[in-house]
């Protein structure tokens, strides 16, 4: 067995010194001369197109034709990003924070304007992802993907297909459902269903959307992310809400599985973006790293391995004509018209959201009283045994 | 002197990565975003009273299982020859070897409606089971990853205990239950404290179990206090103050367990 293993790592070794130095010589162009210089890229999981399978590797390219390093981190959700940001645990150069957080992280002066005449090819994003709702007047995001929120739904057992929200509510799917395991997600679902904007500052429509979600929640099974792929591959869960770009992994792997967009309601229109936070050590740099990621050849390539939507036509054009004629990832334009985006709210908002989030999981809402009840409960308690204790002691003591 | 010489290391450890992050949350738990002292954060804790009380309940629930699990297989362990001890002291270790969360992810794949277990039960002609996504799969997922914290002090205790002073309980006339009750028991008390202490502890706190086994659904102050940094509205203040009333419960907690230590030996604590 060990012998075995030994081969085997042997083996592993020399595949490896074979392959890395072909791909570095992959293309003919000279490489450019090394400038010493490493930017910090953040970006989201799987989210660039990294080489494997023969794919494009985004950075180890950008390195060649620019002589610029690149240290690449991950981080999983837009709040961990913008809580690494805000405690000034570390410095980025460029990050890929979406649409709701860029408008915070602009509201609150954490994100450098873009020196535009550095990025050349942001004259192929098209016209309609420009000047967005989250950043007006395009000044400090360039886009990188879009996507649209959809349902995930069993084929075998959900013979209709789904239009409209309403199916996330149906007494027959009942513990077959996942919901969104965030706030923002979640409550943007029950919102469409009522007709409202998720942007909504009015306090009351959010009650009513907890209300809403409240009543959802005998149905729903769990309330998961990333899990849902595991329990809709198994057939555990029916339906899902979720991102149409992951749909990648779900929809062409599992034939049972299908995807549609809610046309009824509409649904949330997201851009992930890309920018440069506030004390950038290497901003012209970071703006070349942004640019090489606009080519529309380089963004080709990228989006065919992630599987997001690129916002670039010359890009579509370059890319798979089975992927961009595929209505999941490229809707038709009445889907995206009937859409809208996430923006940022105020923390006072925020911080409510978030306690009627912790209402609708826990089915009520707790009150002072009784913590401080429970606390004076234990704290009597103990009281209590130390007396009974010293008091026995003092007794023993005595004879 | 020299003593203190080798335990310089762990007090410039102690206070860099204990102490000061301890003031540093009690710092935040009395501030607001301006840095202005205030009680807000203290009294918003209020409103997750239910979410406490479950915590409580369900490590209380998970360390007493772990005891009634734990305290027969340790003193199997600790009776049984030598050579057997150490393999099965390494059985118990084992699961731990791996990651914690591997282990909590196979769990939820094992327990789901369509899991093995409930495919294997179906199999056999047997009605299937709901165990995924309840407060009993949380409380198992406690059980099966911290049970080894409890057997291995619980462990260490018991093979400490002299068998002489078995023997003159039986010279003296006293039968194996009278023998087990009147002096194993209290001799393993100190295992038995440090034993619930480290599982009652981590069980409260506890996210990533509710999270996987329990749907979501099953909130403990773990994922409220997760929230709270990575959540939605980014609150440190609160999240820290949530964090200090736990520490607080938990202290009183651990207070009243070491009060059954009647030589107060136990590991830990020993000033309550």
């Amino acid at each position: 067995m060990k012998k075995l293993l030994s081969l085997f790592l042997c083996g592993l070794f020399f595949c490896t010194c074979f392959i890395f130095p072909v791909s570095a010589e992959e293309s003919g162009e000279e490489a450019a001369p090394d400038t010493g210089v490493t930017i910090n890229v953040y970006n989201w999981g799987e989210y660039i197109s990294d080489g494997s399978d023969g794919t494009l590797n985004v950075n180890q390219e950008f390195t060649r034709r620019t002589g610029i390093h690149v240290n690449y981190t991950t981080f999983d959700t837009n709040e961990s990003l913008y809580s690494k940001l805000v405690s000034g645990g570390a410095s980025y150069d460029v990050i890929f924070p979406s649409d709701y957080m860029v408008a915070r992280m602009i509201n609150e002066g954490m994100l450098e304007k873009l020196d535009f005449s550095n990025i050349p090819n942001y004259t192929y994003i098209d016209e309609e992802y420009r000047n967005l709702a989250y950043d007006p007047k395009n000044e400090y995001s360039v886009p990188y993907t879009w996507g649209v929120v959809g349902i995930f739904y069993n084929k075998k057992y959900v013979k209709e297909v789904p239009t409209s929200w309403d199916v996330l509510w149906d007494d027959q799917y009942q513990g077959k459902i996942l919901m969104f395991d965030n706030p923002r997600d979640a409550f943007g679902i029950a919102q469409k269903r009522l007709g409202y904007s998720f942007n909504s500052t009015d306090m009351a429509e959010w009650q009513e959307a907890a209300e809403l979600l409240k009543e959802q929640k005998p149905l729903v099974q769990a309330y998961v992310m990333d899990q849902i792929f595991d329990k809709m591959e198994i057939g555990e869960a029916w339906l899902a809400p979720y991102y149409a770009g992951d749909a990648a992994i779900l929809v062409e792997e599992n034939d049972s599985i299908g995807f549609a967009i809610p046309t009824e309601e509409g649904t949330n229109f997201f851009v992930d973006a890309m920018c440069i936070p506030e004390g950038s050590q290497h901003k012209a740099e970071a703006e070349a790293y942004i640019n090489f990621l606009c080519d529309p050849e380089i963004a080709a390539a990228n989006m065919e391995y992630v599987g997001y939507s690129t916002p670039e036509s010359s890009a579509k054009e370059l890319m798979d004509e089975e992927i961009t004629s595929n209505p999941i990832y490229y809707p038709p334009q009445e889907i995206i018209d009937n859409s809208e985006v996430f923006l940022s709210l105020p923390s006072d908002i925020n911080e409510k959201i978030d306690k009627l989030w912790v209402e609708v999981k826990m089915g009520s809402s707790g009150s002072t009283y009784t913590l401080i009840a429970v606390l004076a409960g234990f704290l009597l308690l103990y009281i209590v045994i130390v007396i009974t204790k010293t008091m026995k002691r003092r007794r023993m003591n005595r004879y | 002197m020299k003593s203190k010489a080798i335990a310089a290391p762990y007090i410039v450890w102690m206070c860099i990565f204990i102490v000061v992050p301890l003031f540093l949350v009690a710092y935040f738990a009395f501030t607001d975003s301006t840095g202005a002292f205030t009680l807000e954060n203290i009294i918003q804790v209020g409103q997750y009273s239910d979410v406490f009380l479950r915590s409580i309940w369900m490590g209380a629930l998970a360390t007493l299982f772990s005891l009634l699990l734990g305290y027969p297989l340790a003193y199997i362990i600790s009776k049984s020859n030598l050579r057997r001890q150490s393999v099965l002291i390494m059985l118990v270790m084992l699961p731990m070897w791996m990651n914690f969360l591997l282990r909590t992810y196979a769990w939820m794949t094992l327990l789901e409606d369509n899991g093995m277990i409930n495919n294997f039960l179906a199999a056999l002609g047997l009605p299937r089971l709901h165990m995924i996504n309840t407060a009993g799969a949380v409380v198992f997922g406690m059980v099966y990853d911290y049970l080894p914290f409890m057997i291995l002090p619980l462990y260490t205790v018991l093979i400490k205990i002299d068998r002489s002073v078995i023997e003159a309980a039986q010279d003296l006339g006293a039968n194996s239950c009278k023998v087990f009750l009147k002096v194993t028991i209290p001799m393993s008390m100190p295992g038995i404290i440090s034993g619930i202490t480290m599982v009652f502890v981590p069980a409260v706190s506890t996210f990533i179990i509710s999270k996987m086994l329990g749907g979501g659904s099953n909130l403990l102050i773990g994922d409220l206090i997760d929230m709270q940094f990575l959540g939605n509205a980014y609150n440190p203040y609160l999240g820290s103050a949530i964090s200090l009333v736990l520490m607080v419960l938990i202290l009183i907690c651990m207070g009243i367990m070491n009060q059954f230590d009647e030589d107060g030996s136990a590991e830990g604590g020993k000033m309550l």
